[in-house]
């Protein structure tokens, strides 16, 4: 794309404005001239989604901060103060834990769609790996605001995960004091957490959002075809399968935010809790260190790592396993050996590993939220062994496949057959 | 490819559709429940009955009392002269007079608070517990309890399950427990009502962002 400084505004104010800063160019270079496929599919909408849950969680999370208190004495009965005596903060605080949930769905389905169309191959590695620290930055983030609310649940989570550093040789004992800053979860731990939940991993995620989308606009955006639509222009430079970002996708995708939010806001209104997993009814009770919960159980949107980590039978290895099972995800580009970038033109090895890994990863999840006994220790260790599977010999079946031509160009078609 | 989709995503509804509220059989004891929050007629006999049988052990601490009385359209004369047994003033939070000490040293285990006990345990639960009382000459109160098995707490409710019909026991314990879901969660039926106003904002805004959708990419082949 050719460099267009010229402004794009009439009004003086505003080209006053661009003489002394580049809003023009800024808003050609990301918008209106930033050109992605026309044939994008739902799939494509995860990302955008992801920004609209992250914004709701930072205007949220702004207001919560000025009634909670992070303390072991306060935390508890200010949560409870913000759902009754606050105005509004019924509906703050429960599209905040509501949000939570959801952002690792838009989250978990756009890391999903990375791996259907090969978004993560050449040259979009750098954006992959943006976007896995930005996963772990997220589970941090949720990690330690779990612990805010100081129920019981949060406590025992917590516990139990800072409880994981343990394991790792000769400075385990000395880490996880040093993490929790006391010799069990305490006042001084909520007061770090807090801190962490509120400046320093919300500056991390804004910053790496902004390093994600600028790589991202940098190279251009992938498409279901995996075909880069920059390789064939019109006369005038512009990508014949593309259209702008704005006015085109930004209308397609305010369709999509628009059943987003109903889908949403059903939960926030009329579901908060989920059945207790949105919301856990151990955590509608203060937290008590002598009182252990029956099942300790972290959220839905960790139990697959948790089921890993209780399959394996050696604790310190499991803990191993937990870490590999979330770091395989970065070295996704370099596993896959097949040229072709979309699960359109792929063979068959790996429309069959990668729906291996879907039906591992959530049959994980929901193994991790029942008993580790009988049969379903059994399962887990299968789909544990399955998970591995499909990274680890990646290499070798990515290989052997047989592809599909890919086509010239986009295939526009309404219906996927 | 749709079909590894579908494959994918039932395997994704498991989790949901095995989860259940709670492990142990309650069906016995809740035939009668029937809990409508949104009824104030309801929660006003609830209330009173809460202060008239439950609060000289049990708490409400995170509720305050004119804040009851403001939702449930009491004055707050009658609050003052119904509902307030202490020397609380109105504006205060809903507690009792027995110390956390005396309570364990009389019952083993200080009575708890009762605001979140029907998000913590479920009102089935609570209705259950309140509905399974028997005798036991064994246990200390001269009763045990079917859904809580050696529970501490005496039936406080007994000449009232004795002298009442069953219907109208358990109409008792329906504003009762209705109550204790009304203290759990004050804006449940502000947070229903609500909703229905912003889901029906949103399906009317979602027509004209679809129109503009239409519109902007009719060229687009």
């Amino acid at each position: 794309m050719a460099k267009n400084t010229e402004s794009i505004f009439t009004n003086p104010l505003l080209r006053w404005i661009d003489d002394r800063f580049p809003l023009s160019s800024l808003i050609k270079d990301h918008a209106t001239e930033y050109y992605a496929s026309k044939n994008f599919n739902i799939w494509y909408l995860f990302g955008v989604l992801s920004m609209v849950v992250l914004i709701i969680m930072l205007i949220t999370g702004f207001f919560l901060t000025m009634n909670y208190k992070p303390s072991a004495d306060d935390a508890f009965n200010s949560v409870e103060y913000i759902m009754r005596s606050v105005e509004n903060g019924w509906l703050i605080r429960y599209m905040h834990s509501t949000g939570a949930s959801f952002f690792f769905i838009v989250i978990y389905l756009h890391m999903f769609r990375a791996m259907l169309y090969g978004s993560y191959k050449k040259p979009r590695e750098l954006i992959w790996v943006l976007g896995m620290l930005l996963y772990f930055c997220l589970m941090a983030e949720a990690f330690f605001g779990y612990l805010l609310p100081w129920g019981n649940m949060s406590y025992w989570a917590g516990q139990v995960i800072v409880n994981l550093f343990g394991y790792i040789p000769f400075v385990g004992e000395t880490l996880t004091e040093w993490i929790r800053g006391d010799y069990f979860i305490s006042d001084i731990t909520l007061n770090r957490f807090f801190a962490f939940h509120v400046i320093f991993l919300p500056l991390a995620i804004i910053g790496l959002v902004a390093a994600h989308i600028l790589a991202l606009h940098h190279v251009g955006s992938n498409n279901p075809d995996g075909i880069e639509i920059k390789k064939n222009l019109d006369e005038t430079g512009k990508p014949v399968d593309g259209v702008a970002f704005h006015p085109f996708h930004t209308s397609k995708d305010l369709v999509g935010i628009t059943v987003f939010l109903i889908i949403y806001f059903a939960a926030v209104f009329f579901a908060p809790e989920m059945g207790g997993y949105f919301l856990e009814v151990d955590n509608f009770e203060p937290a008590d260190p002598l009182k252990t919960p029956e099942h300790i159980v972290p959220s839905w949107y960790f139990t697959p790592y948790y089921a890993i980590l209780r399959a394996v039978p050696n604790a310190a290895l499991g803990a191993l396993f937990l870490v590999l099972a979330v770091l395989l995800f970065v070295f996704l580009p370099w596993l896959d050996k097949c040229e072709v970038k979309s699960i359109r033109y792929r063979g068959w090895q790996y429309k069959f590993a990668l729906t291996m890994f879907a039906i591992s990863f959530v049959a994980l999840g929901y193994l991790g939220l029942q008993p580790a006994t009988g049969i379903y220790v059994f399962l887990a260790r299968f789909f544990t062994i399955t998970y591995f599977a499909f990274f680890l010999l990646m290499p070798f079946y990515t290989k052997l496949e047989k592809t599909k031509t890919v086509p010239e160009r986009v295939v526009y078609k309404k219906k996927e057959s | 490819m749709k079909k590894l989709l579908i494959i994918c995503f039932s395997f994704a509804l498991i989790p949901s559709l095995s989860f259940s509220a709670g492990s142990m059989d309650l069906d016995e004891y809740i035939e009668g429940m029937n809990i409508k929050t949104s009824d104030v007629k309801s929660l006003q006999r609830g209330a009173r009955n809460f202060f008239n049988y439950c609060s000289g052990c049990h708490t409400l601490q995170y509720m305050r009392y004119n804040q009851i009385a403001e939702d449930l359209g009491i004055t707050e004369d009658q609050l003052m002269k119904n509902l307030i047994f202490t020397e609380s003033a109105p504006q205060n939070l809903v507690m009792n007079n027995m110390l956390k000490e005396d309570g364990d040293r009389w019952f083993g285990k200080a009575p708890p608070d009762l605001t979140l006990v029907t998000r913590r345990k479920s009102p089935e639960y609570v209705y259950g517990f309140l509905n399974s009382f028997y005798e036991d000459s064994k246990s200390p109160t001269g009763v045990n309890n079917h859904v809580q098995e050696a529970s501490s707490m005496p039936h406080v409710l007994w000449d009232i399950q004795e002298r009442y019909s069953e219907e109208e026991y358990s109409q008792f314990l329906n504003d009762t427990v209705g109550f204790l879901v009304y203290a759990g969660e004050p804006i449940i039926e502000k947070r229903k009502s609500m909703g229905a106003w912003v889901i029906g904002f949103l399906l009317i805004f979602l027509i004209f962002s679809y129109a503009l959708y239409k519109d902007i990419w009719r060229e687009v082949k």
